[in-house]
C-alpha cells in the first residue's frame, strides 16, 4: 500500500483498471462510449481541426472585403453569406474559432497551471500562507467572473492578452478550492502518510502520492471552465470590452451585425450558431469525461 | 442560531472589505492615469500634476483608500468624470431598476426551474426527462445577448407586443416600466431556468436514492406521498443553494441583458462607465454589485441554517 495505484485498486475491489494506466488515449476512447459525450468530442475536434487549418480552408480573408459582394446571401461562393461590408461570413466564423480557442484555451491553462500550482502547494503545506492565498481567493470570488472581467480590462483597456489574463485571474481561484478540497483528503489518506515514514521529500509526495488524486476532478473541472470561458470571450467581445474589430470575435461579429439583422440575418446567425456549438460540444464532453473517469477510478 | 448569524456576518463583512481593497487596488495601481484620462494625451506635466492634486491622487494609496471606503460608507462616492455629477444618486436610482429587474426574473425563473428540475428526477429515463435535459442543455448553449435579439426580432419588431428599447426614465413607477421589463426578464429567466433546474435535477435525483426512501416505499407507503412528505422536502434544501449561487450567474447575465435592452441598470452603468474610462464610476458600481452578491449569499445561508438544524449546530 505504497502507491496510489494499489489503493486505488483494493478501493474498487480488483479487475477495475484505473484512468492513469488506460491513459489518455483510453479516457478519449470511453468519451465515444455514450451518444451524448460522442458528439460533444466529435464537436470539439471539428472546431479544433478547423482552428488549426483554418486559414487553409477559408476562401476569403477574415478581413478581407469584397466590395460588390455585399450583403449577399448564403451562395455557392459565400457559403455563411457576406455582411453588410463584404466580409465572407464563413472565412470570419473559422478564424474566430481560431481565435475565441487560443484566449479562452489559453487563458484557462494558465488558470488550471496557476491554480492547481497554488491550491496543492499552499493545500498541502497549510498554516498562514495557505490562509492568505484562500482569503485573496475568496476576494477575487466575491465578484461574479464577468464583473471582475469589466473591472479589469475597464482599468487596462481591452486588449487581446488583457482577455487572456483576465479568464486566468478570474478562473485561478475556482480550480485551486476544487484542487485544494481533494488535497485535504487525500492528505491524511494511508499512503501519504506511508511514503512520508519512508522518508520520502515533500516534493516528492506532492507530486508523485498527491497529485495523481487531483487529475480527475481537475480534468472535470478544466472542462467545464473552458466552456465558461468561451461565453466569457464571447460575452466580452459582445459589450466591446473585449477583442477589438476588425477582429473576427464571434460576440463582436453578433453585436456588429445586431443593427443590420433585418438585411444579413445570415451575419448574426453563423456566429451565434458557431458560439453555441462549441459551448455545448464542451460541456457535452465534460459531462462524457466526468462519467468516465469516475466509471474508471 | 444567533451565533451563527453573528458569525456569517462577519465572515461576510471580512469577504467585503478584502473585495473592496481589491477593486482599489486593480483601479489604482494598474496602469491607466486618471489625470491623463480627464485631460487627453497633449496634456503638459503642469496640468497634470495639478489635476492629480485635485483629485487627491498625490496622498499615498492607503490614505486614498481610506478616504474613497469612509466616503462610500456615507454614501458619498464623489463625482463621476464623466458627466460631473455626484455618483451616490446615479447609483441608488440604477440600482433600484436591477433589483427590479432581478426581481422580476427571480419571480418567474425560480418556482418555473424548480418545477422543471423535480419533474425531470421523478421521471428520470423517460420523455418529460429527455425534454427538460435537452432543452436545458440547448438553453446552456445560448449566450444571453443571442436570446435577447431574437426576443426582440420575435416580439417586438414582428409581433409588437413589447417595446425593443427597455430605457425607462428615471422614477417610472412599477407597473408603468412592467412592459419594458418582460423581454429583458424572460431573457434572464431562460439563463437561469436551465442552470436551476440542472441542479435542482441532480439534487431530487440523490435524494431518491437514499435507503430511507427505499424503506418507506416497502413498507407500504404510497409512491407519491414518499415523494411529496420525504424525497422534495429534503431535496428543496440544496435547491435553496443552487439559487443563491445563481445570483452570481443573474448578476452576470444581467450586466450582458441590460446592455442588450439598453436598460438604465447597473449593468448598463458599469459598461458606460468602462466606454469613458470613467474609474470612480467604475469603482462605486463594482463594489455595489459585490455587497449585493454578498448579502445575497447570506440571506441564502440563513435560510439554509433556518431550514436545517444540523448547519447552525455544526
Amino acid at each position: 500500500m505504497t502507491s496510489p495505484r494499489a489503493a486505488g485498486a483494493t478501493f474498487v475491489g480488483g479487475g477495475a483498471r484505473s484512468p492513469r494506466r488506460r491513459g489518455a488515449l483510453g479516457v478519449l476512447r470511453s468519451l465515444y462510449d455514450r451518444p451524448a459525450s460522442a458528439i460533444g468530442t466529435s464537436g470539439v475536434l471539428v472546431f479544433l481541426a478547423l482552428a488549426a487549418v483554418g486559414p487553409l480552408v477559408t476562401p476569403y480573408g477574415p478581413t478581407e472585403q469584397v466590395l460588390l459582394d455585399r450583403a449577399q446571401a448564403p451562395s455557392a461562393a459565400h457559403w455563411f453569406g457576406t455582411d453588410r461590408l463584404g466580409r465572407d461570413v464563413f472565412s470570419r466564423v473559422v478564424a474566430g474559432a481560431r481565435d475565441i480557442l487560443l484566449l479562452a484555451g489559453g487563458g484557462t491553462a494558465l488558470a488550471v497551471l496557476l491554480g492547481t500550482a497554488t491550491g496543492l502547494w499552499t493545500s498541502a503545506r497549510g498554516g498562514w500562507i495557505e490562509e492568505v492565498t484562500f482569503r485573496l481567493y475568496d476576494a477575487l470570488l466575491a465578484l461574479p467572473a464577468l464583473l471582475l472581467a469589466l473591472l479589469l480590462l475597464g482599468t487596462v483597456g481591452p486588449s487581446r492578452s488583457s482577455v487572456l489574463l483576465v479568464i486566468a485571474v478570474a478562473y485561478t481561484p475556482i480550480v485551486a478550492r476544487v484542487v485544494r478540497s481533494v488535497v485535504l483528503s487525500v492528505k491524511a489518506r494511508e499512503w501519504v502518510a506511508a511514503a512520508r515514514l519512508q522518508g520520502e521529500s515533500p516534493r516528492w509526495i506532492l507530486l508523485r502520492e498527491i497529485l495523481p488524486s487531483v487529475l480527475p476532478a481537475l480534468a472535470v473541472e478544466s472542462a467545464l471552465r473552458f466552456s465558461y470561458a468561451i461565453f466569457l470571450v464571447a460575452s466580452l467581445g459582445f459589450l466591446g470590452v473585449g477583442v477589438q474589430p476588425p477582429s473576427p470575435d464571434w460576440g463582436l461579429m453578433v453585436a456588429e451585425a445586431r443593427d443590420y439583422v433585418y438585411l444579413t440575418p445570415w451575419s448574426l446567425a453563423f456566429p451565434a450558431a458557431a458560439i453555441s456549438g462549441l459551448v455545448v460540444s464542451v460541456n457535452l464532453a465534460a459531462d462524457g469525461l466526468g462519467r468516465a473517469l469516475r466509471s474508471g477510478a | 442560531m444567533i451565533a451563527f448569524l453573528l458569525r456569517r456576518t462577519a465572515f461576510l463583512a471580512l469577504t467585503v472589505l478584502l473585495a473592496s481593497m481589491l477593486v482599489f487596488a486593480v483601479t489604482n495601481l494598474l496602469p491607466g492615469d486618471p489625470a491623463r484620462i480627464l485631460l487627453g494625451r497633449e496634456a503638459g506635466p503642469a496640468a497634470l500634476a495639478e489635476v492629480r492634486a485635485e483629485l487627491g491622487l498625490d496622498r499615498p494609496v492607503p490614505v486614498r483608500y481610506a478616504t474613497w471606503l469612509a466616503g462610500a460608507v456615507r454614501g458619498d462616492w464623489g463625482d463621476s468624470f464623466a458627466t460631473g455629477d455626484p455618483i451616490g444618486g446615479l447609483l441608488a436610482e440604477r440600482l433600484g431598476n436591477s433589483l427590479r429587474l432581478a426581481g422580476v426574473t427571480l419571480v418567474f425563473a425560480v418556482p418555473l426551474a424548480v418545477l422543471l428540475g423535480v419533474v425531470a428526477a421523478v421521471q428520470a429515463g423517460r420523455w418529460p426527462d429527455a425534454v427538460v435535459s435537452l432543452s436545458s442543455l440547448a438553453v446552456v448553449g445560448l449566450p444571453e445577448f443571442v436570446t435577447g435579439i431574437v426576443l426582440i426580432q420575435v416580439f417586438a419588431f414582428g409581433l409588437g407586443w413589447f417595446p425593443a428599447n427597455a430605457s425607462i426614465p428615471p422614477g417610472t413607477p412599477f407597473l408603468e416600466a412592467l412592459p419594458s421589463l418582460v423581454l429583458p426578464a424572460a431573457t434572464a429567466t431562460l439563463v437561469m431556468l436551465a442552470y436551476v433546474a440542472r441542479l435542482t435535477r441532480a439534487s431530487v435525483l440523490e435524494e431518491l436514492r437514499r435507503p430511507y426512501l427505499r424503506t418507506a416505499l416497502l413498507k407500504g407507503v404510497p409512491r407519491r406521498t414518499v415523494l411529496r412528505r420525504h424525497a422534495l422536502r429534503n431535496a428543496l434544501l440544496p435547491t435553496i443553494t443552487v439559487v443563491a449561487i445563481s445570483v452570481g450567474w443573474l448578476i452576470s447575465g444581467l450586466i450582458v441583458v441590460e446592455n442588450v435592452f439598453n436598460y438604465p441598470g447597473l449593468g448598463r452603468l458599469l459598461t458606460f462607465a468602462i466606454d469613458r474610462r470613467d474609474l470612480p464610476l467604475l469603482q462605486a458600481v463594482t463594489l455595489v454589485a459585490v455587497v449585493v452578491f454578498a448579502l445575497a449569499n447570506l440571506v441564502a445561508d440563513v435560510l439554509y441554517a433556518w431550514l436545517d438544524p444540523r448547519i447552525r449546530l455544526a
